[in-house]
C-alpha cells in the first residue's frame, strides 16, 4: 500500500476550459483520430491517383493515328491526304483480311458497283470508323457562335467526376457519426458532458472532421491543375479553374451541413450495429445529388434548381459554371442560400445532439430529441 | 462542502429522487450507500450536472455549481467510459486537458498518476489492450488527472481486485487528507465499511440517514455488549434491563432492553462478573453497517 502524505504535482490548479478551448482540444482529438486510421490515407491515395489516370492515360491509350489498308492508287491518295496511315494491299480481299485480324482500323477499297459517288467504299469491322469517314468526306464549313472548347464527352467526364469526388468526400462524414457513436457506446460521454459544454462537443467534432476533409479536397484541388497539365488538356484546366474554385468553398459549407446532420444521426443510436438505421437519410442526402448529375445533367432546368438546393449546390452550381450555364451572380446567391441553410441546420441539430446524446438503449426518436434538451 | 439540497427529479411518472438532502465535507470520505436503482447513480449525475433536477439545488462552497465549477470536479461514471483506441496515456492526458490543464502539465500529471496506480509499464498501450482491472485504474486516473477539488465516484471498487482496492484507496485517501471531500458510492457494504469517515444511505429515492460513520452505528445499532468470562455466563440472562443475544458457555452477547441509551445497566452485568470471578473481555459490540442498512431501509 502506497501512502504519501501530500498530494503529488498539485501546484497548478486546473484553470477550466472555455467553449472555444474546448472546441479546439475536441477538434484536435478527431484529427489525431482520423490520421491515425489507414482509411484516410488510402483513400486520398486512390482519389489522387485515380485523377492523374483520368487526366493522363486518354492521352497514352487513346491517341495513335489510324491505319487504313487500301486497295488502288485512289485510295491510298486520299487516306493519306485526310492524315491517315495508308497501307496499301494487293485486293479487297487481303483488305478485309486484315480489318478481320484488327491489324488495321479500316480499308477503303475500290467500288465497282457504282453506289459511291467517290468510287470508294470503306470496310469496317462492326462499327462505322467514323476519323476515317469525316476525313474522306467534304463538310460545309461551321461557324459555331459560341465555341466550347473541350467536347461533350470531356464534359461528361468532367460532371461525373466532381459527383464522384463529392460522394466520396461527403460519405467520409460517417466518420462525425461514427464518432459519436463510439462515445455514446463506451459511455465516455459521460465524462466529456460532465467537463466540457455539450456544444463544444459538437462543434469541435464537426470542425475536426471537416478540416481532414478539406486537407483532401484542397490536395485533389490542387493536384487537378498539375494532372491536367501532365496529360497535355491546357484548354480543360483553363474552363475547370472557375468551377473549382467554386468548387471548394461550396463544398466546405456543404460538408458543415451534411456533418451536422451526420452527427445526429449518430448521437439517435447508442451502438455502433444500430448506425446503419439512423444514417439512412444523411446517406440520401450524400447520394442523391451524385445520381442527380449524373441523370439530369443534360436538362438545364433540374441543374438550375439542383444548383440551389443546398445540397446538391455543391455539385450542381460548378458545373453550371462549367458548362458556362450560369450567370455571374448566380453563385453568390446560392452560396448564400447554402450558408443559411448551414446555419439553420447547425443549430437544429445541437439541440438535437444535446438532447439524445445522453439518451442510451434503443433508437432515439427526433421528437424526443428535441424535448430532451430541456 | 458539497451541499445536495432538497433535490427531487421524475423519469416520466417515476420519481427516483425525493428531497434528497446531504452534504460532503472537505478531507472526508463519504460512503453513498443504497441497494441498486435507490438513486445513487442519478444524484451523482445531477451533481455533475450531466442531468438536471426538477426541483432542488446543488451548491459548491456556498454558490451553484455551474459549467465552470463543475470542470474542476472529477468524476468516475458507473459505467465506465474510455476511447477503446487511445492508449492510456494520452486518454489521461486529453482528459486532463479538457479539465483545463496545459498541455506539459497534463502530461506531468499522468505520468505521476499512471505511476501511482502502477500503470507505468502501460502508458503506450491502447486501452481496449488492458484487463478490466487495469482499465479501471485508468478510469481513476482519468478522474483525478486535474487534481479535482471534488472527487465524485460511482461504484469505483466494483470491479477491482484486493490489491487494485488498496491502490485506488491510498490515493482516494491522499486526496481526502490534502482536503477533498470524497463523495464514493457502492452496494458492497463492507467495502464501504472500511472506507469511509462519513455515510449516507438511500432507499427508494429518500435520505434514510446521513452523517459520521461512529455516530449513525452508535445511534442505529442497539445497545449491544460482548462479556467473557471464565465459566458458563447464562447467569447474565436473570438480570434486570437486560436481553440476551449469544450464549456460548463462558462467552455472552447482550442487549440492553432500555434503547435510549440511558440505561447503564451493562454496569450492573460488568460489576456482577467481577463479583463472580474473574472476566476475561468485556466491551461494546458495534454494529455492521450491513445491521445499520437493514435498521434504516
Amino acid at each position: 500500500m502506497v501512502d504519501a502524505p501530500t498530494r503529488p504535482a498539485a501546484a497548478t490548479p486546473a484553470t477550466g476550459t472555455t467553449f472555444w478551448a474546448a472546441t479546439r482540444l475536441v477538434a484536435e482529438n478527431e484529427i489525431r483520430s482520423i490520421a491515425r486510421t489507414k482509411g484516410f490515407w488510402i483513400t486520398l491515395s486512390l482519389m489522387l491517383a485515380g485523377l492523374f489516370a483520368l487526366a493522363i492515360l486518354p492521352g497514352v491509350f487513346g491517341g495513335g493515328t489510324p491505319t487504313v489498308a487500301t486497295v488502288g492508287a485512289d485510295a491510298e491518295r486520299l487516306v493519306a491526304e485526310a492524315g491517315l496511315d495508308p497501307r496499301p494491299v494487293a485486293d479487297q480481299a487481303e483488305a478485309e483480311a486484315l480489318v478481320r485480324a484488327e491489324e488495321v482500323d479500316a480499308a477503303v477499297v475500290p467500288d465497282p458497283s457504282g453506289e459511291s459517288a467517290v468510287g470508294l467504299r470503306v470496310v469496317g469491322l462492326s462499327d462505322t470508323p467514323s476519323e476515317l469517314v469525316s476525313g474522306l468526306s467534304i463538310t460545309p464549313p461551321v461557324d459555331l457562335l459560341e465555341p466550347f472548347p473541350v467536347s461533350d464527352a470531356v464534359q461528361a467526364v468532367v460532371a461525373i467526376t466532381f459527383a464522384l469526388v463529392f460522394l466520396m468526400l461527403a460519405m467520409a462524414g460517417i466518420g462525425i457519426a461514427q464518432s459519436v457513436v463510439t462515445e455514446k457506446q463506451t459511455r465516455i460521454v459521460e465524462i466529456l458532458v460532465a467537463t466540457i459544454p455539450i456544444r463544444a462537443l459538437l462543434a469541435g467534432k464537426i470542425a475536426g472532421h471537416s478540416i481532414m476533409i478539406f486537407i483532401q479536397a484542397g490536395a485533389l484541388a490542387l493536384a487537378t491543375p498539375l494532372a491536367l497539365r501532365l496529360g497535355r488538356q491546357p484548354a480543360l484546366l483553363d474552363l475547370i479553374g472557375d468551377a473549382l474554385a467554386w468548387f471548394v468553398p461550396f463544398f466546405i459549407l456543404g460538408f458543415v451541413l451534411l456533418g451536422a446532420m451526420w452527427a445526429v444521426a449518430g448521437s439517435l443510436v447508442s451502438r455502433q450495429e444500430d448506425l446503419s438505421s439512423s444514417m439512412s437519410v444523411v446517406m440520401l442526402l450524400v447520394m442523391g445529388p451524385y445520381f442527380a448529375v449524373i441523370f439530369l445533367s443534360d436538362n438545364d432546368l433540374a441543374m438550375t434548381i439542383l444548383s440551389y438546393v443546398p445540397f446538391s449546390a455543391a455539385v450542381a452550381m460548378p458545373l453550371r459554371l462549367f458548362a458556362g450555364q450560369a450567370q455571374a451572380w448566380e453563385p453568390f446567391v446560392s452560396m448564400l442560400v447554402l450558408a443559411l441553410a448551414t446555419v439553420a441546420t447547425v443549430l437544429v441539430a445541437s439541440r438535437l445532439y444535446a438532447g439524445s446524446l445522453l439518451q442510451t438503449g434503443g433508437r432515439v426518436r427526433l421528437s424526443r430529441a428535441w424535448s430532451g434538451a430541456e | 462542502m458539497l451541499r445536495v439540497s432538497s433535490v427531487s427529479r421524475n423519469f416520466g411518472e417515476r420519481r427516483v429522487l425525493d428531497q434528497v438532502t446531504f452534504e460532503v465535507a472537505p478531507g472526508r470520505l463519504t460512503g453513498f450507500v443504497g441497494a441498486n436503482g435507490a438513486g445513487k447513480t442519478t444524484t451523482m449525475r445531477i451533481i455533475l450536472g450531466v442531468i438536471a433536477p426538477h426541483s432542488g439545488t446543488v451548491t459548491w462552497r456556498g454558490a451553484p455549481v455551474t459549467q465552470e465549477v463543475r470542470q474542476r470536479f472529477g468524476y468516475m461514471p458507473e459505467e465506465r467510459g474510455l476511447y477503446p483506441k487511445l492508449t492510456v496515456a494520452d486518454q489521461v492526458t486529453y482528459l486532463g486537458r479538457l479539465h483545463g490543464l496545459d498541455r506539459a502539465t497534463a502530461q506531468q500529471r499522468t505520468a505521476d498518476l499512471l505511476e501511482r496506480l502502477q500503470l507505468e509499464q502501460r502508458a503506450g498501450d491502447p486501452v481496449e489492450r488492458l484487463s478490466m482491472g487495469n482499465q479501471q485504474r485508468v478510469q481513476v486516473a482519468a478522474a483525478l488527472v486535474h487534481d479535482p477539488e471534488l472527487l465524485i465516484l460511482d461504484e469505483p471498487f466494483s470491479g477491482l481486485d484486493p490489491i487494485a482496492i488498496d491502490t485506488v484507496l491510498a490515493v482516494l485517501r491522499e486526496r481526502a487528507r490534502s482536503g477533498v471531500p470524497v463523495l464514493f458510492s457502492s452496494h458492497q457494504l463492507e467495502v464501504v465499511e472500511r472506507l469511509c469517515d462519513d455515510l449516507v444511505i438511500i432507499a427508494d429515492g429518500t435520505i434514510r440517514a446521513a452523517g459520521r460513520r461512529q455516530d449513525l452505528q452508535a445511534r442505529f445499532g442497539p445497545q449491544r455488549f460482548e462479556l467473557v468470562v471464565d465459566d458458563d455466563a447464562g447467569w447474565v440472562r436473570d438480570l434486570p434491563g437486560v436481553k440476551l443475544v449469544e450464549l456460548d458457555g463462558p462467552r455472552v452477547v447482550f442487549d440492553l432492553t432500555d434503547g435510549t441509551g440511558a440505561s447503564t445497566a451493562e454496569q450492573a452485568v460488568l460489576r456482577e462478573a467481577v463479583r463472580r470471578g474473574p472476566v476475561r473481555g468485556f466491551s461494546p459490540v458495534v454494529p455492521s453497517l450491513a445491521e445499520i442498512f437493514k435498521e434504516v431501509v
